[in-house]
């Protein structure tokens, strides 16, 4: 009986999940559902970074630059092969993949804070890297999609017709971005959940346990990196499908860092929490710029908004749901 | 020709290493100094740096010469840091240790917002604080600025070696970072010695600020950021444990980069700091915890 209710309570948060899903564009202007889509670009890469982060315990301060990687990756296949845009995500996602995967070898050596700061050079040389292979990347001009293969951009003429619907580009590129969003997000559920999940979470909690246990530690890392840059590509696909263009400038290491403040302001370790650590990253500097646009103000207010959120919610939305969810569950749980 | 190498300007370019090495080791060293009582690395202190030499500025534009400028703004910076531990680091001790580096990315923002909001985007510079007359040693010209900030910088150092090893502060500091628990018991104020932590990593992120503007020809709020990259490359190559690692690893890496920047022109500018990274991460391979730092040993 209980648990009936347990499953009739999980099936109406999905279906209203689904709603705001599939309504949240009707309720903002056109405009708007662009950054709504861009929100769901972060909410990506911060999923991917939970796994990595949250549930493998290995802190990554250089998902910008896979990001960049699979931006890079759509672009350069868009502007020189005159691929069709949305195509190009499942490759871009498997080139971050394999860099991921190769970003993780370190990981076998080095632990703890040692591993972000090594992540974190890799954010920070991928800019000068870009600028300098300029043959494929453009240098610092980027890769525009509009100059080179416009007729390869997805609405371009205003609207986009999907299994008859019409609806125009910046509905497009929300439903595209947060439809890959939720199953990505899917996926990653079932992967904590499952046999994989209980592993990277053996090795996050005391990986000397981990490994008499039998666990294969480096296997475990490197996948967990490799997972975790598929997301970071697609995300980054994403973004240069949005904005039309990359240039190195849109992976600066500030990125990486954001992408760590949205999975830590969600709650690592938690799923639900990070819609909330996307649309924090997303709106929070729109938002610092109606307090005053004068010069520094609104980086002073994000920042102050930062702080405040981490000394409110230490263990960021995700452990604030968990606490109002516990009471809840359990007492739909205990067994009389 | 590999083998005519000029034995002048390498001996000029190792000093100019020296020198930008030894401001990075300035910020490294507070990073350092940090890292060891918190475990976890500030990411504003490069802004909190460009935040005390914005003051400097300010104090010398209304009248204040170099020196007594540079002084007082020590002291403000030590009280300065000394405040920002008790009013945004205290609130999270206890939280896990993202949360505390997510606050210090936070930070980050605030001062550079700050500094962007008192202080407008024109541009500005700082008067040197040394002579620019160059000096002959051997033969060879070295500017005596290059020389100065060398000797400043180790002159710091020797004296946060002092203050460590000879007093009772510095001891109660290290014990506090060794064994919070314990000194706890022995009446060592903890929390406390986290916040005088944070005020003496702020005073030698000042040093480093004031000694990198007058170098430039002008300087803005940026000021600061490529100098924190360079000393997280350089606390991370001697080891985050240690002090003296910081110090020796800022310093190669200062000597390094501009010797390979100098003399390799592929590299050039624009992939001296990828370099630095890329030679780091080797260094890591070999070794984990960097040249000096030991490896951590626990208990399961």
């Amino acid at each position: 009986m209980n648990r009936a209710l347990g499953i009739g309570l999980w099936v109406l948060a999905v279906a209203a999940g689904l709603a705001v899903f599939l309504l949240a564009p009707h309720f903002v202007s056109d405009f708007h559902s662009r950054d709504l889509a861009r929100a769901g670009v972060f909410f990506i890469a911060i999923v991917g970074l939970n796994l990595l982060t949250g549930y493998t315990g290995q802190i990554s301060l250089g998902h910008g630059a896979l990001m960049a990687i699979g931006g890079y990756t759509t672009a350069a296949l868009v502007v020189h092969e005159h691929w069709r845009d949305v195509w190009t995500i499942p490759l871009a996602g498997i080139a971050a993949g394999v860099v991921g995967f190769i970003i993780g070898l370190p990981a076998l050596r080095l632990s703890g804070i040692y591993l972000a700061l090594a992540t974190f050079g890799f954010a920070v040389a991928m800019p000068s890297l870009l600028k300098k292979f300029s043959g494929l990347t453009g240098g610092s001009q980027g890769l525009r999609f509009l100059e080179s293969a416009p007729q390869q951009v997805t609405g371009l003429a205003g609207t986009v017709t999907i299994f008859g619907h019409t609806m125009t580009q910046n509905h497009f590129l929300y439903y595209l971005t947060w439809s890959i969003g939720i199953v990505g997000f899917a996926i990653a559920w079932l992967i904590v959940r499952g046999g994989f999940g209980r592993v990277v979470r053996s090795v996050r909690d005391s990986e000397i346990a981990a490994v008499s246990s039998g666990v294969n530690l480096a296997r475990t890392k490197t996948v967990s990196f490799a997972i975790s840059g598929v997301y970071a590509g697609v995300a980054g696909a994403l973004l240069a499908i949005q904005d039309e263009i990359v240039n190195p400038l849109s992976f600066t290491f500030l990125l990486s860092i954001l992408i760590l403040v949205g999975a830590v302001v969600g709650g690592l370790g938690s799923l639900p929490g990070l819609v909330f650590g996307a649309l924090f990253v997303q709106y929070l500097p729109t938002i610092s710029t109606h307090v005053s646009t004068r010069a520094g103000v609104p980086d002073f207010v994000y920042g102050v908004a930062i702080i405040l959120v981490m000394i409110l919610l230490p263990t960021g939305v995700g452990g604030l749901l968990r606490r109002v969810a516990r009471p809840l569950t359990t007492r739909l749980y205990t067994r009389p | 020709m590999l083998l005519a190498i000029d034995w002048t300007e390498l001996a000029q370019q190792t000093v100019i290493g020296l020198s930008s090495g030894g401001l990075w080791a300035l910020l490294a060293l507070a990073i350092v100094l940090i890292y060891r009582s918190t475990g976890v690395i500030n990411f504003a202190q490069g802004e909190m740096a460009m935040f005390s030499t914005f003051i400097a500025w300010s104090l010398i534009n209304h009248g204040l010469s170099y020196w007594e400028a540079f002084l007082l703004t020590l002291a403000i910076s030590f009280a300065g840091g000394i405040g920002i531990e008790r009013a945004v680091i205290r609130p999270v001790e206890r939280a896990p240790v993202l949360t505390i580096v997510i606050v210090t990315i936070g930070l980050l923002f605030v001062v550079d917002g700050a500094a962007r909001w008192f202080w407008s985007s024109e541009t500005r510079s700082l008067p040197n604080a040394f002579s620019t007359r160059p000096i002959t040693i051997a033969g060879v010209a070295f500017s005596i600025q290059d020389l100065g900030n060398i000797a400043v910088s180790l002159g710091v150092v020797a004296l946060l070696a002092v203050l460590f090893r000879f007093t009772k502060v510095g001891l109660a500091l290290r014990a506090s970072a060794v064994n919070p628990e314990e000194s706890r018991l022995l009446g060592i104020r903890v929390s406390w010695m986290l916040a005088l932590g944070w005020g003496l990593a702020a005073a030698m992120g000042a040093v480093s600020g004031m000694l990198t503007a007058p170098a430039l020809a002008s300087f803005d709020q940026n000021l600061m950021q490529p100098v924190l990259l360079y000393a997280l490359a350089g606390a991370v190559l001697g080891g985050l444990e240690s002090p003296l690692g910081a110090v020796v690893g800022s310093l190669l890496l200062g000597v390094f980069v501009n010797l390979t920047g100098t003399y390799i022109g592929w590299i050039g500018t624009d992939l001296r700091l990828p370099l630095a990274f890329a030679v780091i991460l080797g260094v890591l391979l070999v070794r984990p915890s960097g040249l000096f730092g030991r490896p951590s040993v626990r208990r399961v």
